[in-house]
């Protein structure tokens, strides 16, 4: 017998997990297995797609993704096995005894064939016309077999209308193929429970609850469905037509503010394996194409540090000097619009625990129609502000109401980097080959500690560096500054620091271990936040919550496709980069310095840095928005 | 309409409508103990009767010999094929020898909840089902201390469905039960193994379970004596359609098709439907054919047309039935059933081409078996041996097409 | 709805609950019962399941919308179910058919406007040998002819 663990996705999409023998020497440990006349020793429950992986035979795929559960639902993956009469889903057979297993026999390859032109015939729409043209998996299949013919014909008219309503995310039911990735994204991997398959049969399609649109549901716009969607069923919603508007309109002035996590994937865009980073290459691309200035959002994830650190040194001071009971601890970052959205539906009554500080994108919309205008000497009006961000849900933020402190929209389009890349394709530049460049004044470079940000734990490792500074006068303990417990691609992590030997300033926290939590994911988020309603958070100071797995670097609006593997690289990426920076603190960049000594003179967390850096919090329902 | 009582005692059968009297069956098992039961079903021979034929000695061994904290056994009433209503007569005129089966099946594997899954179209008889349990619940038939074995402990729940053929395969039953949508699971691993909230279960028919008693009470070796030596005892069939005397007849396997048409006095039969809507249709030529499990295997449906039905139309009624009860979940049972369905609309239009009728029958060929359950790999069975088996009505009728 | 409509339903449900039990595997018969009483699952009562069961409210639309009788749109006092499957085709559903909607002035698949009655098909009851054969709400009628289907049509309230 074997024990499913307890999860929401129903048991007919749960992988078959026979228990991997520890020790795989032992008999019984494991299995010989025939694959097309070649023999193998696999372990004891490894799936026949598993096997086939690891002995480089190609088996075809589409509802099977490496970071969700199994669901053998597309039946492409089937193969033939000697003794079987029907043929069996690579993805889902555990191999338990000694099989003979064939790819691909004249059944095997009619069947392929047939699956394919069966998904064709009701996949509306053509390739020429569909932003995943050359990056479609239905696709690739469709070209890996030969296809040239609609043999059961082809569908003609949309049978669904398009989902247009949310401003991050847009569904066109008429191009799914029902792999059901993307419910299992939302109810397992994030645990948020949005997508599901709606009637039987042929009615058959995903949907939200009562069939509404997406706006008026929960969803948090995290966007790790449209990464793992293999069609164009699931997309961003592209702002580029307006962007190109503006940047051809002589009359605006179209600054772009690009983060981290987007500069160490976008050469995925371009062919380049993950892990290499272009941000001067970026730099270079971005002014060709037309943008007037191209700024470092990592100033402002420097600018973020100081304000939440001094929020959290504020809050620190009212619970151990003023006894106040009433102020919030644990302090959790709000720098992660999907999470804001999460925390704002699924746990109102929290909301005070939410640092007020914007994310770095909405201070740098802030500072930019304000300071910048100001410095530059242009009438804010004429400016326009676009995020590179890696992350669908900065769309939304950039939306809501509260956004406005400048006087104007303070951000007025978030754009993915798969969006930018495509922006960058249009005007014949190739990226990885352009000349590197710096960012432009007066933000300059920004510190390393704003690279980080992309990671999960970024933000913590960045707030520490400071913050320990800042209470100590003495670097963080940690080799090279790289705060190793905070990295890593862990569900929950936890860890602390002691604080000994304060500067007068601080000394109320003399001995205080301070203990901070860091998540990613929103499944994870959710621990987080039982274990504070559970009051296991009761000594915890610090708690970094990221939406979506990985950290920004996985975010929603990254190159398709994503798994572990790539998004290790990534940070691999975003780590290597900083530690070639020179100035690795926030509190030490230069442009920080600058802007509070001109700008924000009445310091972090005061009553002119809270009129524009900092924000609150909406509550909405925990069902319908 | 007749009391029920009254038609039990009309019906005649060797095996199941045989003489048994209540809580013979739990009784002797009792005595019996668990080997001993294995061993008389195994020598009895005993396949499923839901159509798939699964032996059930070999279901109960496996789930009686794996390791687990709790085992159920889980009663199939979801009758939902079309032409079958053999279930329906079981449950009203024989719950004893269900229940019993269910409760000999408890003791054997362990478990101690029966589930009995039936299906929503059923609920009329729920109260008297109900009824039933709770006087087997007075007479020490069921509960705690079973007829005074110690620790043996069992309880039989009903459970009702809502309306889904798809959820008579047993995997989509289980998951039916554990509140899902009732999608058929990957198998492996199979019910025996990973069942019910993940524990060994044994899904049985509700005849299969109804023979049981029978067995315990007579011995497997009687069992044998019906039927022949693959497919052996006697089956339910279910015959309705254009005959006389349609209902529920008990007959040993190896009796062939003619000898039924007979005893149904069916004139002027064309075509006989075998096995519901998933199973073959058979022309005049093959009426010698036996009903058994290595010949033409059934659940018990038959269903009889006369010379004056339109084979086309039945065969639409067919595909239109597995269109709106397909689960939706693998692409070529969704899209296949459609797209057969379609090919038949061409045929009646007459604007068809025969070799888009064969790329049909291949794709019907491949549903066969890459389908992800029982439904998506039978239902082209009709279309394909429909439009075989007539193809000269047919297409006649229906011009050549171009 | 009206808030004291809400709140016996809020409390119906949390009485089926304390019945079948908060498990998923009593979301079923949790649904069941309350389209027995109610002749449908209305938005919030799926969302009072959904709270109480902590399940995500989707999943409760998701499993109501893949069975042919759980509903959730309101339906008449009465869901009248005619077979459609080839026995009962044989033996002429299709009379019955035009019968019943003659007299009712809907088609199937509509509700009439005094709320009384709803038409469905319905595949294979298991009636094949009374054949035509139709359930109202779970009682079964069969070898249905047309004097019989109006008489029965008139009955029921």
């Amino acid at each position: 017998m074997v024990k499913r663990e307890k999860s929401r996705i129903p048991v007919s999409q749960q992988p078959f997990t026979v228990k991997k023998p520890e020790d795989i020497t032992t008999i019984g440990g494991t299995v010989s297995v025939q694959i097309n006349e070649k023999k193998f020793t696999v372990p004891l429950g490894t799936t026949i797609l598993e096997a086939c992986k690891e002995n480089q035979i190609h088996i075809p795929t589409l509802c099977h993704h490496p970071d969700l559960c199994i669901a053998g639902v597309c039946r492409i993956c089937v193969v033939e096995i000697e003794g079987m009469r029907t043929l069996q889903t690579a993805c889902s057979f555990p191999i338990t005894s000694p099989i003979k297993i064939h790819t691909s026999t004249p059944m095997v390859r009619k069947a392929r064939r047939h699956i394919i032109d069966l998904l064709l015939s009701e996949h509306y729409g053509e390739c020429y016309s569909c932003f995943r043209n050359g990056n479609c998996e239905l696709q690739s299949l469709a070209k890996e077999y030969g296809v040239d013919g609609f043999t059961f014909g082809h569908i003609d008219t949309a049978r669904y209308e398009v989902d247009r309503s949310s401003a991050a995310v847009i569904r066109d039911m008429s191009k799914c193929i029902l792999c059901k990735r993307c419910v299992r994204t939302c109810i397992d991997l994030q645990e948020v429970g949005v997508l599901e398959a709606l009637e039987r049969g042929h009615e058959t399609h995903i949907g939200t609850f009562l069939n509404k649109p997406l706006a008026d549901v929960i969803c948090i716009n995290c966007g790790q469905c449209i990464n793992r969607c293999p069609t164009a069923a699931l997309r961003a919603n592209d702002p580029s037509d307006e962007i190109w508007m503006a940047i051809d309109d002589p009359v605006k002035h179209v600054v772009i503010q690009t983060a981290p996590s987007p500069r160490a994937a976008i050469g995925e865009e371009f062919g380049i394996e993950a892990g290499k980073s272009f941000t001067g290459e970026m730099n270079t691309a971005l002014r060709r194409i037309g943008f007037d200035k191209v700024f470092d959002t990592n100033f402002t994830a420097d600018l973020t540090i100081m304000e939440e650190g001094t929020e959290l040194l504020n809050r620190l001071k009212k619970a151990l000097v003023e006894k106040d009971d009433l102020v919030k601890l644990p302090q959790f970052t709000s720098c992660s619009p999907g999470w804001i959205k999460f925390i704002e539906h699924f746990y109102p009554e929290y909301l005070d625990y939410l640092s007020t500080a914007k994310s770095p994108q909405q201070m740098f919309g802030a500072i930019i129609k304000t300071f910048y205008a100001r410095e530059a000497k242009i009438d804010a009006k004429d400016i326009v502000t676009v995020a590179l961000m890696p992350c669908s849900a900065k769309k939304f933020e950039c939306n809501r109401p509260e956004m406005n402190s400048s006087g104007y929209k303070d951000v007025d389009y978030g754009l993915t980097t798969r969006e930018m890349a495509q922006m960058i394709k249009e005007a014949g530049i190739y990226l990885p080959e352009m000349p590197k460049s710096n960012f432009d004044e007066p933000f300059g470079d920004a510190s390393g500690a704003g690279l980080i940000f992309g990671a999960t734990g970024g933000v913590m490792e960045a707030a520490l560096r400071t913050v320990y500074e800042l209470v100590t006068g003495r670097e963080v303990p940690f080799k090279n500054l790289n705060i190793e417990p905070c990295r890593g691609f862990e569900g929950v992590k936890q860890a602390s620091v002691k604080l000994e030997n304060c500067v007068d300033d601080y000394k109320f926290l003399e001995g205080v271990e301070l203990k901070f939590v860091v998540a990613h994911g929103t499944a994870n988020a959710k621990k987080v936040m039982e274990m504070l309603r559970r009051g296991e958070l009761n000594d915890v100071h610090f708690v970094e919550i990221m939406a979506c797995p990985g950290g920004c670097l996985g975010g929603g609006g990254q190159p398709i496709p994503t798994n572990a593997e790539i998004r290790k690289k990534r940070a691999e990426a975003i780590y290597a980069e900083e530690e070639t920076l020179e100035i690795r603190k926030s509190h030490n960049n230069p442009h920080v310095k600058y802007i509070y000594k001109k700008f924000l003179t009445e310091g972090p967390c005061s009553k002119l840095s809270h009129k524009l850096l900092h924000t609150h919090y909406t509550k909405r329902g925990k069902y319908i928005s | 309409m007749e009391s029920i009582t009254e038609r039990k005692k009309t019906r005649t059968g060797p095996v199941l409508f045989s003489s048994y009297t209540q809580g013979e069956g739990i009784r002797k098992a009792l005595q019996l103990g668990r080997g001993n039961i294995l061993f008389e079903l195994k020598s009895s021979g005993l396949r499923g009767r839901g159509g798939a034929g699964f032996p059930t000695s070999t279901k109960w061994m496996l789930t009686a010999a794996s390791i687990a904290e709790e085992k159920f056994i889980v009663c199939n009433a979801d009758e939902g094929e079309p032409g079958t209503f053999k279930d329906r007569v079981l449950l009203l005129e024989y719950p004893e020898l269900v229940f019993e089966g269910m409760v000999i099946a408890g003791f054997t594997i362990g478990a101690k909840l029966g589930l009995v899954y039936l299906r929503g179209e059923y609920e009329y008889m729920l109260k008297s089902l109900q009824d039933y349990i709770q006087m087997m619940r007075n007479e020490n038939l069921l509960g705690k201390n079973i007829l005074g074995k110690n620790d043996f402990n069992f309880d039989i729940e009903i459970r009702l469905g809502s309306g889904s053929y798809v959820c008579g395969e047993e995997t989509a039953l289980i998951e039916s039960l554990e509140g899902y949508r009732g999608e058929p699971r990957n198998r492996p691993p199979f019910p025996v193994d990973t069942g019910y909230m993940g524990n060994p279960t044994v899904v049985n028919n509700v005849e299969t379970l109804a023979s049981v008693p029978h067995i315990i009470t007579k011995g497997g070796e009687w069992f044998r004596v019906y039927g022949t030596s693959k497919s052996t005892g006697s089956k339910l069939f279910s015959v309705s359609g254009d005959c006389e005397k349609p209902g529920v007849y008990e007959l040993p396997w190896g009796t062939t098709i003619n000898e039924l048409l007979k005893i149904v006095e069916a004139k002027n039969t064309k075509a006989v439907q075998v096995g519901g809507a998933s199973g073959v249709c058979l022309s005049k030529s093959q009426f010698n054919r036996s009903f058994a499990y290595e010949d033409v295997a059934t659940g018990g449906s038959v269903i009889i047309f006369n010379e004056s039905r339109n084979m086309l139309k039945v065969l639409k009624n067919f595909m239109e039935f597995f269109v709106e009860e397909s689960c939706g979940q693998c692409t070529p049972c969704r899209i296949g059933n459609v797209k057969l369905l379609e090919g038949i609309e061409l045929i009646e239009k007459g604007k068809f081409t025969f070799s888009y009728i064969n790329k049909l029958k291949d794709l019907g060929r491949t549903m066969q078996v890459a389908s992800k359950c029982g439904l998506g790999q039978s239902s082209p069975n009709s279309f394909i041996s429909i439009l075989e088996n007539f193809k000269d009505e047919i297409f006649q009728t229906n011009g050549r097409g171009k | 709805m009206l808030v004291m409509e809400r709140n016996t339903l809020s409390e119906e449900i949390e009485e089926l609950i304390k019945i079948y039990g908060s498990e998923r595997s009593s979301l079923l018969q949790i649904l069941q019962a309350i389209q027995r009483k109610h002749k449908y699952i209305s938005d919030f009562a799926q969302q009072e399941v959904a709270q109480l069961m902590n399940i995500h409210p989707v999943e409760v639309y998701s499993v109501i919308s893949f069975y042919s009788f759980l509903h959730s749109e309101p339906q008449g006092r009465n869901i009248v179910r005619l077979c459609q499957t080839i026995s009962c085709d044989m033996k002429g559903k299709e009379d019955v058919k035009s019968t019943v909607e003659k007299e009712l002035g809907i088609k199937f698949g509509e509700t009439t406007k005094d709320k009384r009655i709803t038409l469905e098909f319905t595949n294979c009851l298991g009636m094949c040998d009374q054949g035509p054969a139709m359930i109202i709400n779970e009682r079964v009628y069969t070898r249905l002819n047309t004097e019989k289907v109006i008489q029965i049509l008139n009955e029921i309230k």
